[in-house]
């Protein structure tokens, strides 16, 4: 049976890779930030309060458009619903876990370590200490985020407006999107809630993200509903 | 209207749907119809925040080639469909960006 410490070391060399991936979008969050016109403390706060970096793009974009509170509130929760399929997925294997455990690994549940600490539960039954290995994961995208937040911070500090960095969140975006269409279904959604949100653009206090996002999953849900 | 209380609120928001089936809801399973729902939300939300960031210009609808954010946009969304990685869709898009911006300022 490995040890705590020899599941810890794992997950966070496993998770090596996807670091990588996530070091560029805390950077680009950190420019988007301060572009936005986010003070520096609360910049890297949010980074350490929300740890969702879709949610966290979003929120910089609203609070430079001086959306409402209510606005940004609404729109992180929704981006952020998503986390409560992993949270179902991982219940059964936490859930013998103490309540300090559980909350620590809910408050580092993101998409990557999510997926990473998922396949290990799932090839390694029976095995103990597997949450030290989902730990390990969380601890080393959390280390991950804040540094390459702080990094972002600096280099928004420093770099011209005339760069266009900001369109760094519709390539994000575009970089994510594509590969999650899957399905007919997929697309429809995607079609749907993107051509409403063009539609619902001058809507006030940037309510438009939160109709078309309930408009794409409507049609979404339809288009699954009537297939084949 | 104080950003530091909306910022908590966000967090405590979405700490609690990361503990939702972890720890609050334990003893339930979650709806086939609101799983199905919830695996919808990815493609609707992002796509409801690239379409406008490359299609509207000035709170203009700039459906034209004179729109190099679309252009930009066009290519790296062919970038991602054929490569599916996340930096050269990226790399690439912001390079067609300021090689727009550089031939017709």
């Amino acid at each position: 049976m490995p040890s705590a410490r020899a599941q810890f070391f794992s997950g966070l060399r496993d998770t090596f890779p996807l670091l990588i991936g996530a070091a560029p979008f805390g950077i680009i969050y950190g420019v988007l930030a301060i572009g936005a016109g986010i003070p520096v403390i609360l910049a890297q706060a949010i980074s350490l309060i929300v740890f969702a970096g879709s949610a966290q793009f979003i929120a910089a974009q609203l609070i430079g458009a001086g959306a409402s509170g209510l606005v940004i509130v609404l729109t992180t929760f929704i981006i952020n619903l998503r986390h409560a399929l992993y949270s179902a997925s991982m219940a059964p294997y936490v859930k013998e876990l103490p309540r300090a455990w559980k909350w620590v690994l809910s408050y580092l549940l993101t998409d990557e370590a999510f997926a990473v600490a998922i396949a290990h539960y799932r090839e390694n039954s029976g095995e103990r200490n597997r949450h030290w290995y989902f730990f390990g994961a969380g601890v080393a995208l959390w280390g991950t985020w804040q540094a390459s937040t702080a990094v972002g911070i600096f280099l928004g500090t420093e770099i011209p407006r005339e760069w266009s960095l900001d369109f760094t969140l519709a390539l994000s975006f575009i970089a994510l999107l594509v590969p999650v269409l899957r399905s007919r279904a997929d697309v429809i959604t995607a079609l749907v809630g993107g051509m409403v949100a063009v539609a619902a653009f001058g809507l006030p206090y940037k309510l438009g993200l939160i109709l078309a996002a309930f408009c794409g999953i409507s049609a979404g849900m339809l288009a699954w509903r009537l297939r084949k | 209207m104080n950003l530091w209380l909306v910022v908590i609120v966000a967090g405590v928001l979405t700490f609690l749907i990361r503990l939702s089936f972890i720890s609050l809801l334990a003893n339930w399973g979650m709806p086939p119809l609101v799983q199905r729902a919830l695996g919808f939300v990815p493609p609707a939300v992002m796509s409801a925040i690239v379409f406008p960031e490359l299609l509207v210009r000035d709170s203009q609808f700039a459906a034209s080639m004179d729109n190099h954010r679309l252009i930009a946009g066009a290519i790296a969304i062919l970038v991602a469909w054929r490569f599916k990685k996340i930096m050269p869709t990226i790399v690439v898009g912001m390079a067609a960006l300021w090689l727009l911006q550089w031939l017709a300022p």
